[in-house]
């Protein structure tokens, strides 16, 4: 099966609309990085962010009224919708901007949530029962061994027998019932789990209607440090690729190389602001895989460019440059049209955790393929023909011009 | 076959079977599938984010030690000075590293700096700037950042013994690079790390010192006013509990003023214990016993001080202020607590005080169902992709497709025994990674599978056509991956662990990558070729 044979369109033709086409990309991104700002995630900005499931729908309304009268008037809170995953729809995540100064102790921000959340639902309810939907499995091991609902005595092995037990409930607790557990009947299936056991819990223990599956606390120091060394990684990571593309090619590749990819990180940002998405650590990961992509899609062309002015010595550079992309036009569609559907599955079955890294993927890689030859390209002709030889060039590293040099 | 392709295929296998060993075949053979199955999850270790657990850095104010050493020479300065007759009108600790000392009688300012130069080897004199006769004392560079990594090998250790002392499982502790003054503890498995992080703040600075003065105040301020401003020589003031209510009670704050110098710190116990309370039901109390050398400190000390008020400061805080009702030999308690308080007060002691406060900079905790969740996520996300990814490649390419999810499915084999092996850690961005390995397999094949193409339009026969598509797209496969390890090379230097994570995912499948789609499947397409009829066509 082939689908793109003998293509030929005159891309260097088209150059002026691809660069329109860039400038209003860019401008609606900046515009919306204007109007909305950048948002970013509490790694870059301090603060804390609780990530609380529900045991059904969550009074969404309730807690926002709770942590307002609780004085947490800057907290935020967002419900989780995934369709890859039924049970979170039950999750919501709480944010706290950094307050303060700093000097205050760093969670009391999440103490403050859990407050609020434990005045709503009440979970340490009067007779002082623990809620077995938050103990850790060393606290439950700790707790069965001093109640005995086996009737171990002190055998020997008896602490290490209620120790496995903990991990089992707490396992089954965990991956079978997605952390949150509606009755001790649900715990009959785990194994070791005998009706004393089920009693003994059902008697100490309450089940408590949410549970804490995540906690981020980032002091604002440790934000700006961050901030600091993600824009570092990614200067030295541009020049990085610059000199090596420079040391392949020419300088004006590698130029031009850096220039596209500033472009489409540019846009994934606009984008990125756009659709409220935060900037967090992973996602700078991404918009760096991203960065690796588009540079992958450039040097694809421009080695293929490279190759065909040794072949082409009268053709003029556009044309060159044309039939390169042509040549390569199947290559880069299947590879991208790939690449597009891996991020696409893993935007959409990834998980709320990669969701913003999958998103920067996605919209990466669409502009990363296009500015190859939308503005990579176009920006090494205008440049040859700046120089007025638009014919005679130039590609082919220092050290074969050397070669071809000594040879005259 | 040709034994130069043997040769290939033989060195193939080989690697595939290394793999294969790494990942199931250690640490001990399997014998049986559930043996597999276990050495496969021990195998690949799984970051916090995929396990469940707690994250925390902290910031050790190094600061404070260097200050209390400047502290210190103020003291000893100011006693020498006084047993050698030196007149000083005022000596003052500037800020953490400088000592000022103004109007030093010229008559002794000779052997002023003879006491300096010989007895404070830390510290470089220099006159005052506008003083007719003033010093400033400032301590070496050189004693500075001995001091810092001190405090700060110190504090690990320290936070290494409780943590231990804990018994939480294979926790982390470490400094973390990114800053001279960081400490890094991961806690896996632990779902709330309340005490963990209350254990690790506390100070452990036991210390009993005299009580100067046997009122107490409400503020700062008071305690000082009654002084006329100006403390007694060596003494300081403390907050505190009031004395009177029962420990455990919400008392208002008070203040006290203590000798500065301690006569037992945490360093003279001996052995530490809890008991139930004598005198508080339900609580709990910690007995202690005093070295020798301490005990003949402690038993005159007492003696002379009977009907006098000692303090027991506890991380800063005078915990309690009794009256010493007779001698003491070497032998204590401090009352009184809940129990779990009295266990971690035992275990801080044991390990020994910290250097210098601690401040906490960054908390994650993982729940272990989310974790549980991501992991399920982020594995079915990457087979879903690779699905789709393969039966796409075998549609488009037939035959040759075959060849390309080898090698991807190799690639992926090799990337994850390669962790395995270098102990390298599986994170959630590294799952990520993983996925983009995938897209660069898929990116290699492509072009080589496009540039045979192209090759047979031109014309060629098969063999010269596979032969040529693999040296043409060869230099760029190699600009390709070479550019991206540039960039994933630089994200693992830079960032910070979950990206390092994904970097070094990337990094190993990349290099996977390169031998996959050029060596391995190379060997394939020569096999084939070998194999095939002359006349036949290439099914790709």
């Amino acid at each position: 099966m082939e689908l793109f044979k003998g293509v030929n369109v005159d891309w260097m033709g088209k150059a002026k609309y691809f660069v329109s086409l860039s400038l209003i990309l860019l401008a609606v991104g900046w515009i919306a990085i204007w109007r909305h700002g950048i948002h970013y995630g509490i790694d870059f900005r301090g603060g804390t962010l609780v990530y609380v499931r529900f045991s059904g729908p969550p009074p969404i309304d309730q807690i926002r009224k709770g942590l307002q009268s609780a004085g947490l008037a800057n907290s935020s809170i967002q419900g989780i919708s995934d369709i890859s995953n039924r049970s979170s729809q039950n999750d919501v995540v709480i944010g706290l901007e950094q307050q303060g100064t700093g000097d205050e102790s760093l969670d009391a921000g999440k103490q403050a949530i859990l407050d609020v959340l434990h005045k709503i639902f009440g979970t340490a309810d009067a007779a002082g029962k623990q809620d077995f939907n938050s103990i850790t499995p060393s606290a439950l091991a700790a707790y069965l061994t001093q109640k005995d609902p086996l009737n171990l005595g002190t055998t020997t092995g008896a602490g290490d027998r209620y120790t496995q037990l903990a991990q089992k409930l707490t396992d089954a607790r965990d991956k079978d019932y997605g952390g949150i557990v509606t009755s001790f009947d649900q715990l009959k299936s785990v194994d070791g789990a005998t009706q004393p056991v089920l009693n003994t819990l059902q008697s100490n223990f309450s089940l408590g209607n949410f549970t804490i599956r995540n906690v981020e606390i980032v002091g604002p120091k440790v934000g700006a440090q961050l901030r600091r060394q993600a824009i570092l990684a990614t200067l030295y990571a541009l020049a990085g690729m610059l000199v090596y593309i420079a040391f392949r090619f020419e300088w004006v590749y590698g130029v031009a190389a850096v220039i596209a990819v500033f472009h489409d990180v540019l846009i994934t940002l606009g984008f990125f602001s756009l659709f409220h998405y935060e900037i967090s650590l992973t996602v700078i990961a991404a918009l760096l895989t991203l960065v690796g992509y588009s540079m992958n899609d450039t040097i694809v062309i421009f080695d293929r460019v490279r190759e065909n002015l040794r072949l082409m010595r009268r053709e003029s550079l556009p044309e060159i440059v044309n039939r390169s992309i042509n040549q390569t036009l199947s290559r880069t569609i299947l590879t991208s049209g790939l690449t597009f559907l891996t991020v696409l599955v893993l935007f959409l079955m990834g998980g709320e955790v990669l969701r913003a890294f999958s998103f920067a993927m996605v919209v990466g890689v669409v502009v990363g393929t296009y500015s190859s030859f939308g503005i990579a390209a176009p920006i090494v002709v205008v440049w040859n023909k700046y120089r007025g030889q638009g014919a005679v060039s130039s590609a082919g590293s220092a050290a074969e011009k050397r070669v071809a040099a000594a040879r005259r | 076959m040709n034994p130069q392709l043997k040769w290939k295929f033989v060195f193939i296998l080989i690697v595939i079977l290394l793999c294969i060993f790494g990942l199931v075949g250690l640490p001990d053979f399997p014998t049986s599938f559930a043996a597999v199955k276990q050495n496969l999850a021990d195998r690949i270790k799984l970051g916090l984010d995929l396990k469940g657990g707690s994250h925390l850095v902290l910031q050790v104010q190094v600061e404070e030690a260097i200050g209390q050493r400047c502290d210190q020479a103020v003291d000893q300065l100011t006693k020498q000075i006084h047993e050698k007759n030196i007149i000083v009108g005022e000596i003052r600790r500037i800020d953490d590293t400088h000592i000022l000392t103004r109007d030093v009688d010229p008559a002794t300012s000779a052997s002023f700096r003879d006491l300096v130069n010989s007895q404070f080897p830390d510290w470089t004199m220099a006159p005052a700037p506008g003083e007719t006769s003033g010093y400033i004392l400032a301590m070496k560079p050189s004693v500075v950042s001995e001091l810092r990594k001190d405090t700060m090998d110190q504090a690990l250790e320290t936070i290494s013994r409780r943590i231990n002392a804990l018994g939480l499982t294979e926790p982390t502790i470490a400094f973390t690079g990114r800053s001279d003054n960081e400490i890094l503890v991961q806690l896996p498995g632990e779902g709330d790390p309340t005490r963990a992080k209350s254990v690790i703040q506390a100070s452990g600075q036991l210390e009993l010192r005299l009580v100067a003065d046997e009122q107490t105040f409400p503020s700062e301020a008071a305690a000082l006013a009654a002084h006329g401003g100006v403390l007694p020589p060596g003494t300081e003031i403390l907050p505190g509990k009031a004395e009177g209510a029962a420990p455990g009670q919400s008392t208002s704050q008070v203040y006290y003023v203590l000798e500065r110098a301690p006569i037992i710190t945490g360093q003279d116990l001996r052995s530490e214990n809890i008991s139930p309370s004598t005198s508080y039901p339900g609580q709990y109390q910690v007995d202690f016993k005093l070295s020798t050398a301490a005990a003949a400190r402690f038993g005159p000390f007492t003696s002379a001080n009977i009907d006098h008020r000692m303090a027991i400061v506890l991380n800063h805080q005078v915990y309690s202020a009794p009256v010493i009702r007779g001698r003491i030999e070497d032998s204590g308690m401090i009352e009184s607590f809940s129990q779990p308080a009295a266990q971690d007060l035992v275990l801080v002691l044991r390990a020994g005080a910290l250097p210098a406060s601690i401040k906490y900079l960054e908390e994650r905790t993982v729940g272990p169902s989310l974790g549980a969740d991501s992991i399920r996520e982020g594995v079915r996300a990457s087979i879903g992709s690779l699905v789709v990814v393969m039966i796409f490649l075998l549609i488009y390419y037939r035959l040759s497709g075959v060849n390309a999810v080898v090698a991807l499915v190799l690639n992926l084999i090799i990337l994850v025994a390669f962790m395995a092996y270098a102990g390298a850690t599986l994170t959630l961005p590294g799952i990520a990674g993983v996925v983009l390995t995938i897209g660069m397999g898929v990116d290699s094949n492509v072009l080589v599978f496009e540039r045979i193409r192209e090759e047979l339009r031109n014309g060629k026969a098969p063999a010269s056509a596979v032969s040529l598509g693999f040296d043409r797209a060869f230099l760029t496969i190699i600009d390709t991956h070479v550019t991206t390890l540039v960039s994933a090379t630089f994200l693992f230097l830079f960032g910070t662990g979950p990206v390092q994570g994904f970097a070094i995912t990337l990094i190993i499948g990349l290099i996977a990558n390169i031998f996959t789609s050029i060596y391995v499947s190379r060997a394939i397409f020569d096999y084939h070729l070998a194999h095939m009829e002359r006349q036949a066509e290439l099914s790709i």
